[in-house]
């Protein structure tokens, strides 16, 4: 069964109908060529499909894409801006790139993604699994970093170089990985 | 082009000058953005129409023959266009490989081979597809548990050619008249390389050419695979693989998937065909590491010096297809001994075919032998380290060639420096903070140099005092794209940014697979040398568009052993009431040659360390002996370490060089960083708790 959506990916309006089997991943990179987002197990346990789906990170392999009609979705490419015709690197995949915060690069448009929303989320003042304080602001410390990036798995083992990019983003001294 | 032979000069100190320095990955910016182009990413020609998507049907019993694919339902599926079962599928030449044989005939050798492969307009309807298609089975009675078979037998050798078995004086003789003796068996788990990346590929058959965007670790040696089994000249698969979501071993020869997708072309003309295997499907189809069990023996005097060492090696193969993991390779070059003997023994199961994940050997085989090391120091009475001081060899044990360097004991006393292991209590279970005892523990890591010949490199003059430089070489994920440019600048004498590199194409001179460690030594000795012959007929002023293309002779020293070492330190906790394990603090110091990137070096070893945590605390594949099927068949059930789990992790090299080894220097850092660290966790475990663990992963109920 065929069902016509309508989304903003990365900026741009899109109307395309969908089986209503596909997810959302499987829209964006099988009919829609947005590749950014990676499919790693499919089953919401690598983070590598997360993009920011109506401003929160989302795992778009859980995500049926015919009940997101209407939304908007920003991937990892999404996040670049440009300056004349140069792409610049939002501030997130710059620290990706200062850090080394990857190796092969399947699992890091998903991973910056996150790291995105995380910062978002800690500047709400969302709680995670390791706040102690349920009553003021969050703070941006490391157990709160590595909590909240958990859901992104990345087999090449890059989790220091992360941490040390999110750190630096939030604000906190980066440490380096040395 | 042919290439000339070049024996090849190691880079002279006062050449390197990219090598060495901190350059940032060059495939960053596209990689954070999410635009690189993994497998079956690609659009452009030949892939640029709709491809069809292939979904692989496995088989549901261990053992048998298929004796009827009822595809009907399947292919009456609206955007079904054809199901192939091995009636249907085009015919392979004769080979010598059982597991690309895909199709070929109606024998299961395992539970989850493929018996059909299903073909649609999308992958919606490949997948519904294959669920509707029916295979009627003659099951027949499977081994599949590695615990309850008495059938073993010796292979002729183990991966990849070195002998079973090794033997020299008298073990049982010094065993009996040994003053301290360890007798213990450990054990390692079936485990699964799972690269983030899953195997994918997408192929395209024009009816003279099949070209192929591969998730490989070697574009030219799945071309020299499956061309002779497809009835193929090499030059007539153009294999490409520009980004790799990683391998650890899964992706470095070809597997079943890669042979499935490539029929399903053939059998469409003109269509491309995308076939991403799932993350389920994987535990089947590309790959593991097979379980260990390691049956030590060492015997030493009352100073802790060994007298005599024994490894004695049972482990899985596939009855179908042998993959012996060479477990006890490095015990026979680790420490000193008179009295030595090592030997492997396979069991047959009717199960997936074992192959390489990270470090095959090293990392089961030390595990083992840096677990009973730590045995033999506490029953001698001596600090671990001071234990391996007194063992370490004047030459090769195995070979009695002198070591090009033998770093290990240099990594154990940087490392205990940096660790603060003088402050650590000998006793074990000595410290306890709230509810969490804590211990420390160290072991010895090590990885064989190796430099693979058959590499070719192609140096052109472009205008403007640039060079093209090409090599079908492979970046999974390691910086080879980023290094091998350093390195070219270096052996042209130019700055790193006049250096074009293409990489990752079969159209490219020949390459080996980036496994084992050994692709920047071996890619690297190729660009030297033909840099070395480029600039012996053309000069350093090349007119543009002169060439050369080479493969260098003579790029490492057979003199010599030649061995990474490295040390890693863990500090451990361990709930007194839950046994839950923490690793809040991992070391590793490494003795590798000469760091061509620190970058990249960097975050290669700390990965290695991660990936050692993780199989150390977390990785066990379980694969049920009633059905043959491996039921953690997914992230979830199949744990790996995650950010949560990595606390204070810290890498150091020793800063060294070694030109016996490779022309750069350098002796390979891939995989040294998952050898050795699971021990030095169990071995902190231990002096946590008083409690021996002998298998991994080290789970909460070993200490219940």
């Amino acid at each position: 069964m065929e069902t016509r959506i309508r989304l903003t990916v990365d900026g741009r309006q899109r109307e395309t109908s969908v089986d209503t089997r596909t997810t959302l991943l499987d829209l964006l990179r099988e009919r829609l060529d947005v590749t950014s987002p990676k499919k790693g197990c499919d089953h919401g346990q690598c983070g590598s499909c997360t993009v920011l789906l109506d401003g929160r990170r989302h795992l778009t392999c859980l995500a049926l894409a015919v009940a997101y009609d209407g939304s908007e979705v920003v991937t990892a490419a999404g996040l670049t801006g440009s300056e004349g015709d140069d792409e610049t690197l939002h501030p997130v995949q710059q620290a990706f790139l200062d850090h080394d915060g990857y190796q092969c690069g399947y699992c890091t448009p998903g991973q910056v993604c996150s790291a995105v929303g995380v910062l978002r989320e800690l500047g709400e003042g969302h709680p995670s699994h390791v706040t102690e304080d349920l009553t003021g602001p969050v703070a941006a410390d490391d157990d709160e970093l590595r909590e909240r990036m958990s859901g992104n798995l990345c087999r090449c083992g890059a989790y220091p170089g992360i941490l040390a990019a999110v750190r630096e983003v939030a604000g906190q001294p980066a440490g380096g990985i040395a | 082009m042919s290439a000339v032979e070049q024996p090849v000069t190691p880079l002279e100190r006062d050449a390197i000058r990219s090598v060495g320095t901190a350059h940032p990955r060059v495939d960053g910016p596209l990689k954070v953005a999410g635009r690189a182009a993994y497998a079956v990413e690609h659009r452009e020609a030949p892939y640029d129409a709709r491809p069809l998507h292939a979904w692989l049907v496995q088989s549901t019993v261990a053992r048998g023959r298929v004796l009827a694919v009822d595809a009907a339902r399947a292919v009456a599926h609206p955007g079904v266009v054809s199901v192939l079962d091995h009636t249907s599928a085009p015919r392979l030449q004769e080979g010598e490989d059982r597991e690309l044989e895909v199709l070929q005939d109606d024998r299961v050798d395992f539970r989850g081979q493929i018996v059909a492969v299903v073909l649609a307009e999308t992958s919606e309807a490949a997948r519904e597809a294959a669920g509707l298609v029916e295979v009627a089975y003659d099951e027949q009675s499977h081994q599949a548990a590695f615990e309850e078979t008495e059938d073993t037998y010796e292979p002729e050798t183990v991966n990849p050619e070195m002998p079973a078995r090794t033997e020299e004086g008298d073990v049982d003789g010094a065993l009996a008249g040994a003053a301290v003796v360890v007798d213990a068996t450990y054990e390692t788990p079936v485990e699964h390389n799972n690269p983030l990346e899953p195997h994918a590929a997408i192929a395209h058959w024009d009816g003279e050419v099949l070209t192929l965007a591969d998730s490989t670790q070697g574009v030219h040696p799945v071309a020299q695979t499956l061309a002779p089994l497809l009835g193929l000249e090499q030059a007539q698969l153009h294999v490409v693989a520009p980004y790799v979501g990683g391998g650890f071993g899964s992706k470095g020869v070809p597997h079943a998937p890669e042979m499935a997708v490539v029929l399903a072309a053939m059998t469409q003309p003109g269509r491309a065909v995308r076939l991403a295997v799932t993350r389920q499907q994987m535990f089947a189809l590309t790959g593991h590491r097979t379980p260990t069990r390691s049956h030590f023996r060492l015997g030493a005097d009352a100073d802790g010096r060994l007298v005599a060492i024994e490894h004695e090696v049972l482990e899985p193969t596939s009855r179908w297809k042998e993959f012996g993991e060479q477990t006890a390779a490095p015990t026979r070059m680790m420490y000193a001994a008179r009295n030595r003997r090592t030997g492997h023994r396979l069991v047959p199961l009717d199960v997936a075919v074992p192959s390489w994940m990270r470090a095959p050997g090293e990392m089961p085989g030390m595990f083992a032998h840096e677990v009973a090391m730590d045995e033999l120091a506490v029953a001698c009475g001596l600090d671990p380290i001071e234990l391996r001081v007194r063992n370490e060899p004047d030459v090769d044990p195995e070979t009695g060639k002198p070591f090009s360097r033998r770093g290990l004991v240099d990594c154990l006393r940087r490392g205990a420096e940096r660790f603060g292991w003088s402050e650590r209590p000998a006793e074990a279970r000595a410290t306890l903070e709230g509810d969490w005892w804590v211990g420390t523990g160290v072991a010895a890591a090590t990885y064989p140099a190796m430099l693979n010949p058959g590499n070719e490199a192609r140096i052109s003059a472009a205008d403007g005092g640039h060079y093209d430089v090409a090599i079908g070489a492979v970046d999974i994920g390691t910086g080879a794209r980023t290094v091998l440019q350093q390195i070219a600048a270096d052996a042209l004498g130019v700055d790193a940014s006049c250096i074009r590199l293409r990489i990752a194409d079969t159209d490219l001179p020949p390459a080996t697979v980036a496994g084992g460690s050994s692709g920047t030594a071996s890619w690297g000795a190729a660009i030297v040398a033909t840099a070395q012959r480029f600039r012996a007929d053309h000069g350093d002023a090349p007119d543009p568009g002169v060439w050369t293309q080479a493969e260098a002779t003579d790029a490492q020293s057979e003199d010599h052993a030649l061995h990474s070492f490295g040390a890693s330190f863990a500090e451990v906790r361990v709930h007194r009431w839950t046994g839950e394990v923490r690793v809040p603090r991992l070391l590793g110091v490494y003795s590798v040659g000469r760091v061509i990137n620190p970058v990249t070096a960097r975050s290669q070893l700390i990965g290695g360390l991660v990936m050692g945590m993780s199989v150390g605390l977390f990785e066990e594949s379980y694969r049920d002996p009633r059905t043959g099927h491996v039921v953690t068949q997914d992230l979830a059930t199949y744990h790996v370490a995650s950010h949560a789990d990595v606390r204070d992790l810290q890498v150091e090299w020793l800063d060294e060089e070694d030109p016996l080894a490779s022309p750069v220097g350098g002796r390979g850092i891939g995989e040294i960083g998952v050898v050795g660290t699971a021990a030095s966790i169990a071995n902190a475990a231990f002096h946590a708790t008083g409690t021996r663990v002998r298998s991994i992963p080290v789970t909460a109920d070993r200490f219940l």
